[in-house]
């Protein structure tokens, strides 16, 4: 009852929006949010359900990203005829290094001289790695780098994009829990956060994979452009038959279209995640995270399960990633901030009742709504208290431009307050 | 020889003097985080903002004295500052700690938890610092620029390389020699350092003995804050203060503490020099230093750069994940809890 109440008020809010402002924006709320939902969904699977501490949802997120351009675009081909098979050879060779050094461990006894092997094929490795790669990555760079200079993507349809992008964010959460868990909990924080920062670097620096800062722009959509909307006769004849302006009808049925997808895969994933957490799989991962000793005197493999649960959480979060970068129809790099992207989805856990599904998904349809609304808020409050100041005055400039850090602040507040007056969240955990 | 000069000299230059200062200010900071998981056992992801703040109010001080005309010569007013800001910061961490962290310290919740309400500080900490003084660059240093700059040194010595010693590295280097040192004295020698040391290593026997925790959380936050005013305007004179970098200092400072073993004081000091050495060396153009070093025909083509400046991140990462494959207490034993 409490739940649908919540809700209830949530959508009214957005609703209000609507009435308000414009239905665009409302809209948009209701796209990014349904985003969001998933994105907590995920993080909700790996600290509700485990208690493992994720901070690195940002970099699954913009892998799954990165999921979107190697599918959606389409191949250059002049760039893999330049020096594709360099790169995908140099690839090969690294990969091969690492895995010669992981056997090498295993196989050779302890000792100085497994160190010494060890630290020569590493260091040998790395020089042949290099020696391949470089020459074709400026053999990819140099093609058309005015608007190319990347090897683009496989040319499939974007949606398949999202399963494989959350397939990338389960492969890294993979490396990163194979290190970090089983040791404390911090760690496991700090190697996310890590992680984090260097899937961006990555992104940022390898032109040759999706253009770096220069940004890809341009994917394919699973909806039909406006522009096309507009031009074709049955969407204008409907529209003349409600009496509605085209040019806005079109841009609200484009959203539509995606919020109809989104909200499908959000009822799929909460379908699988109610039905997970009901399962005896679902009772063994509580039973874990609440008492981790006794589950594994009960012959639990407590590490291979948290292994499991991160895995499954990340995909979710590559998943969001890339129906995000759908969305957005480019893949920016630099627009990934890890207060926007992992604390921020934090917030939405921890508000809506971490370790309960709905509770996440309302945290992440709330906390969305109050990010984008904090700003106007912010600044008519400013202007208000500054009303009294003259046109003109330093202070009422700074108040103003002040205004837009208010978002930072508030989630803080909003993050602290929770957590001491309602640990539990709006829908606590039953 | 001579070529060997110059190539001593161009690693001094450019690896050996950046890199300790680097090291120092990483370890400052790295001392500051290791400090609170030793006294509050949990790892507080809102010290690089604190740090940020620190600065932020050591500049706000800086500008009000530069308006009053008031300046150290040669030395940066900012060290005037300084104590001023450590004093705003003290104030800022002593009421968080009240308002928010006690709260939990009396419901003795898991450090998990303590993890995520630091991440709250945080947030507020970032907003409070971007609403004052705003996310843009801020370049506060003023004062002699160098040391000894590079041409003086070519004149002085005859060599082709120059040796340029900023003012605010040597600072940086300086300052914190000093408040090491103060610190070690501080936790060995006197009776509070000694309450301290002992709540670290077992509560329940300090408790015992008659500590009183309050007392001891309440110096832990003093110190702290002075280590992360010291260590943020440092940086902020060594390199520029922009409120975003100190939050991204955050994964150099975490793998600084845990290369040294959370909790151990000397080794965040360690293990701060160890990234900053290793972060320094892998992105640093090789060529020049090679070119001296080595005779004509092995001298290399490329720049003999192993990995670009923009993955200095995964340097302080990948030392992190040797250490946690390896050897996850750190190097010098610290607390696994």
């Amino acid at each position: 009852m409490r739940a649908v109440l919540l809700f209830a008020a949530v959508f009214g809010l957005i609703a209000l929006t609507g009435f308000l402002q414009s239905w665009n924006v409302a809209l948009g709320i209701i796209n990014m949010g349904l985003i969001s939902a998933i994105m907590a969904l995920g993080v909700n699977l790996q600290w509700g359900y485990a208690g493992l501490f994720n901070v690195g949802i940002m970099g699954f997120v913009a892998l799954g990203g990165l999921g979107a351009v190697l599918i959606g675009m389409p191949p250059v081909a002049e760039a893999w005829a330049a020096g594709g098979a360099r790169v995908i050879g140099g690839l090969l060779v690294g990969l091969g290094v690492i895995v010669g050094a992981v056997v090498l461990w295993g196989r050779m006894a302890p000792g100085r001289a497994r160190a010494l092997a060890m630290l020569v094929l590493l260091v040998a490795g790395f020089f042949v790695f290099r020696f391949v790669f470089d020459a074709g990555v400026t053999a990819v760079e140099a093609v058309n780098s005015a608007t190319q200079g990347y090897l683009g993507g496989l040319g499939l349809p974007i949606l398949i994009a999202w399963p494989v992008g959350g397939a990338l964010a389960a492969a890294a959460a993979w490396a990163i829990g194979k290190t970090a868990l089983g040791l404390r909990s911090d760690y496991l924080a700090i190697a996310t956060l890590g992680i984090a920062e260097i899937v961006i670097a990555v992104l940022k620096n390898e032109d040759w994979l999706a253009r770096g800062v220069k940004n890809v722009i341009g994917l394919p959509r699973p909806v039909p452009y406006e522009v096309d909307l507009q031009q074709s006769e049955a969407f204008l004849q409907r529209t003349a038959e409600i009496g509605a302006d085209p040019v806005l009808a079109s841009s609200i049925a484009v959203k539509l279209g995606y919020s109809a997808l989104f909200a499908v895969v959000l009822v799929v994933l909460l379908w699988l995640a109610q039905a997970a957490l009901a399962s005896p799989w679902g009772r063994m991962m509580r039973a874990i995270r609440d008492n981790e000793v006794a589950a594994e005197a009960m012959g639990k493999d407590v590490k291979a399960r948290h292994l499991q649960i991160f895995i499954l959480g990340s995909a979710i979060c590559g998943l969001a990633g890339a129906m995000m970068t759908t969305l957005d129809g480019q893949l920016t790099p630099s627009s990934y901030q890890p207060l926007r992207f992992t604390f921020l989805v934090w917030v939405m856990v921890i508000v809506g009742g971490s370790g309960n599904n709905l509770g996440a998904i309302l945290g992440g349809f709330l906390v969305w709504f109050l990010w984008v609304q904090v700003e106007p808020i912010g600044i008519w409050l400013m202007e208000t208290l500054s009303a009294g100041l003259s046109e003109g005055s330093v202070l009422r400039a700074r108040m103003l431009e002040s205004a837009a850090h208010m978002r930072l602040f508030t989630m803080g507040i909003l993050l602290l307050l929770v957590l001491r007056f309602s640990p539990r969240g709006l829908i606590p955990e039953r | 020889m001579i070529d060997f000069l110059n190539g001593l000299v161009a690693l001094l230059n450019f690896v050996v003097i950046p890199a300790t200062a680097y090291g120092a200010q990483l370890a400052l900071g790295a001392l500051g985080v290791t400090l609170i998981y030793g006294i509050l056992r949990f790892s507080n992801f809102a010290h690089g903002d604190t740090m940020a703040f620190g600065a932020m109010s050591t500049i706000l001080v800086t500008w009000l004295l530069q308006g009053w005309g008031v300046s150290l010569g040669p030395l940066p007013t900012a060290l005037l500052a300084l104590p001023f800001g450590i004093a705003i910061t003290a104030l800022l961490v002593l009421g968080t700690d009240k308002l928010v962290y006690r709260f939990y310290r009396r419901q003795r919740v898991a450090p998990v938890i303590l993890v995520i309400v630091s991440m709250g500080v945080m947030f507020v900490t970032n907003g409070l610092v971007r609403f004052i003084i705003g996310p843009d660059d801020r370049n506060f240093a003023d004062g002699a620029r160098f040391l000894i700059s590079a041409r003086d040194f070519r004149e002085i010595t005859g060599l082709d390389e120059g040796l340029a010693f900023r003012t605010s590295q040597a600072m940086t280097i300086v300052t914190a020699v000093i408040v090491v040192a103060a610190l070690f004295w501080f936790l060995n020698r006197t009776r509070t350092g000694k309450s301290m040391r002992a709540f670290s290593d077992n509560e329940d026997l300090a408790l015992l003995s008659g500590i009183n925790p309050e007392r001891v959380v309440t110096i832990t936050w003093v110190i702290v804050a002075a280590l992360a005013a010291v260590a943020g305007v440092l940086y902020g004179l060594d390199k520029s203060f922009k409120p975003f970098t100190y939050f991204q200092l955050l994964l150099p400072i975490f793998a600084a503490a845990i290369v040294g073993g959370l909790g151990s004081p000397i080794g965040a000091i360690a293990g701060g020099f160890v990234v900053a050495f290793s972060e320094v060396t892998v992105t640093y153009a090789w060529k020049k230093v090679l070119e001296y070093w080595l005779p004509g025909p092995l001298e290399p083509d490329g720049l003999v750069q192993l990995l670009s400046t923009d993955y200095k991140f995964a340097v302080s990462f990948a030392i992190l994940v040797i250490v946690l494959l390896f050897r996850p207490t750190g190097l010098f034993k610290g607390k696994s809890v």
